[in-house]
């Protein structure tokens, strides 16, 4: 396990809830995580768990109204984020902490070079002139290995390919030398030969600069190649909390079973993949207890009345589930609630 | 950007070829023949022979189009059959009146206009925002001959700040530039709000606020220069509809400009004179549109030609 200094930032009970006509969407309800210095965490989940809503959370970058941060913590070198004022904060985006995202198409704005882009990141957080912000920016993207930058960063987004555009957004929020690098889905909308060569970059420039990552994906392949630790979640809370390694060896919660069942794999001979039935809960309206028990093939009970805590296991992971607790051996099949 | 200017001029020339051939057209589709007129009442038919005969009436449509359109490159515009001066020279007294007029009023409309639609876009559904919806849905409502008089009957009737009527001063200016302006700023303000929402949306706004910049420079800078692309459009037409509109204010505000020439001329059947004010009015029109284009293409430079 890594040292306790090593951390620069935990998350604690972060709740980031929506306000709409249609009620409260509750879409990050009670996230615990911690990430260590130089490490890659992933947190994964299926479209619509939270795992955006928490790394917009972390920012401070939620659009208010409709959403609105409503409790928790979130720790960064000590200090809580969510009590820190705007101007505060506005000085640790894009400079200690800077994210990238999904669409490097539409992340870019279309109207501006992608050089002056960069190089305004110089500007705001470094105070430096034009001319030097400028250079800093070609030298930015020489790092993230775009060919010829000095004329590449003349041009216009559009005129840049999808994985370019994904160097660029790189460059730009490494530009600082951030501490931590929040990456929401980078390599999603690209294609898998662009998808192995950013992560390739990532991985390279994380270990150059010492960072921590926290990488927000849906894709298992991508957790396994480059993060060292991973938080599963589901309907707004983590279910799982472990080393990747374990994780892959051997998923506690059966929703993460579930994902990694439904995998293709290479080492047994498959005749279909296996899908995990029924939907992910409204956020309108969440099962009352555990979140995953009408999709679950165990579920007691006791799952459908009371919500799990995030436990400890004997391994040092940690793990949302019932069948983890000495409570489930208590309960049969038939409650008092009686439900299913 | 250079080249690209120079291809849109040239595509402007086929354009006004067309617009002098409908203006030449005007004089060929009006009943009546001129050479009668001119004759007068009781000329034997070979005197207005000879007339057609000198003014080319009895050539064929291409030729006479050709030679109007030699007319008009060299400034002739032909005379009036009013004041039997040349068109061209009264046209050019009238003109700088009127664009004065338009300038100031399409900076009214520009200024008030963004502004109003930039402040309503930041903060929707805001007490602010819904009294400027109102205000612009009023502007685009009212005719403004209707504007026109009810500033006169406020400002310069009762409260006599500004002028009735008439073109000397900055004082005359006002009101008149209100009246004409009033519309556009309220499309504009509609239009530079929907444009601005639509981009606040956008994720590049959200990278924006991710690199941690002022929610000014955010605004003002990467939300604005998106925004203004589909406003320019709209200024531009703005400005053709402005033209129109200067024939309305003129005659409420008794100005004499090429608005008040084209009523006149159209009162008095001056065909000459409708002939070379309405092609004045096209002129600037296609020029107009030029540098609208030249304008849209420098802030949105994914836009190629054809």
């Amino acid at each position: 396990m890594l040292e306790q200094e090593d951390k620069i930032l935990e998350v604690r009970q972060l709740q980031t809830h929506f306000f709409t006509d249609e009620g409260i969407s509750k879409a990050v309800d009670g996230v615990d995580f911690v990430l260590h210095k130089g490490e890659t965490l992933g947190i994964v989940g299926e479209s619509g768990c939270g795992k955006s809503i928490t790394s917009m959370s972390i920012l401070r970058l939620i659009d208010s109204p409709p959403g609105k941060i409503v409790g928790g913590e979130v720790v960064f070198k000590g200090e809580n984020l969510l009590s820190k004022s705007e101007a505060t904060m506005r000085k640790i985006r894009g400079n200690e902490i800077s994210m990238i995202f999904q669409e490097p198409m539409t992340s870019l704005n279309p109207v501006f070079s992608v050089g002056e882009q960069i190089a305004e990141v110089f500007r705001v957080h470094q105070n430096m002139g034009r001319k030097e912000a400028w250079k800093k920016a070609v030298e930015m993207l020489k790092l993230v290995g775009i060919p010829s930058p000095e004329e590449r960063a003349k041009q216009e987004p559009h005129e840049l390919s999808g994985g370019m555009r994904q160097r660029v957004m790189i460059a730009m929020a490494l530009s600082c030398n951030p501490e931590i690098l929040i990456a929401d889905e980078p390599t999603t909308a690209l294609d898998v030969t662009i998808q192995a060569q950013i992560l390739e970059l990532m991985k390279t420039l994380q270990n150059e600069l010492g960072m921590g990552v926290i990488m927000i994906t849906h894709d298992l392949g991508v957790v396994s190649e480059t993060c060292d630790r991973v938080a599963v979640m589901y309907a707004g809370k983590v279910v799982e909390y472990a080393t990747a390694d374990d994780l892959f060896d051997q998923p506690k919660h059966p929703y993460t079973i579930g994902l990694m069942n439904s995998l293709p794999r290479m080492d047994i001979d498959q005749e279909s993949l296996q899908a995990i039935p029924g939907n992910v809960p409204s956020p309108y309206n969440m099962p009352n207890g555990c979140r995953f028990a009408p999709r679950c093939p165990h579920a007691k009970g006791i799952c459908h009345d009371a919500i799990p805590e995030l436990r400890n296991t004997d391994d040092g992971s940690q793990v949302r589930c019932w069948m983890y607790t000495p409570e489930w051996e208590d309960h049969s099949d038939i409650t008092k609630a009686g439900v299913k | 950007m250079f080249v690209y200017i120079i291809r849109r001029f040239l595509q402007t020339i086929p354009v006004l070829l067309g617009v002098i051939f409908v203006v030449f057209l005007i004089m060929k589709l009006v009943p009546g023949d001129p050479a009668v007129l001119i004759a007068g009442e009781g000329a034997t038919e070979e005197t207005i022979e000879t007339i057609r005969n000198d003014l080319g009436l009895n050539d064929p449509l291409l030729v006479q189009y050709f030679s109007y359109l030699k007319d008009i490159v060299q400034g002739d515009f032909g005379e009036s059959i009013r004041s039997n001066r040349p068109v061209f020279d009264e046209i050019m007294v009238r003109l700088p009146i009127t664009m004065e007029l338009a300038l100031i009023s399409i900076l009214f409309s520009i200024v008030l206009g963004m502004i109003a639609g930039i402040l309503s876009a930041t903060k929707p559904n805001s007490i602010a925002d819904i009294t400027i919806m109102l205000l612009a849905l009023i502007g685009v409502s009212f005719p403004s001959f209707w504007i026109g008089l009810m500033l006169i009957f406020y400002f310069s009737v009762q409260l006599q700040i500004f002028p009735v009527a008439g073109w000397d001063s900055w004082m005359h200016i006002v009101l008149p530039s209100i009246t004409l302006g009033a519309m556009g700023a309220a499309i504009i303000a509609r239009m530079t709000r929907s444009s601005m929402l639509d981009v606040i949306r956008q994720d590049y706004i959200r990278t924006a606020r991710a690199k941690g910049l002022k929610n000014r420079v955010i605004i003002y800078k990467h939300g604005l220069k998106n925004a203004i692309i589909p406003v320019i459009t709209v200024i531009g037409l703005q400005f053709g509809v402005l033209l129109g509109g200067a024939v309305i204010t003129e005659t409420v505000f008794a100005i004499n400009g090429l608005g008040r020439l084209i009523v006149d001329s159209i009162y008095a059947r001056d065909l000459p004179m409708i002939q070379g004010t309405v092609l004045t009015a096209s002129v600037i029109f296609v020029i107009v549109n030029l540098i609208v284009d030249t304008l849209y293409r420098y802030f949105n430079k994914r836009i190629e030609l054809d």
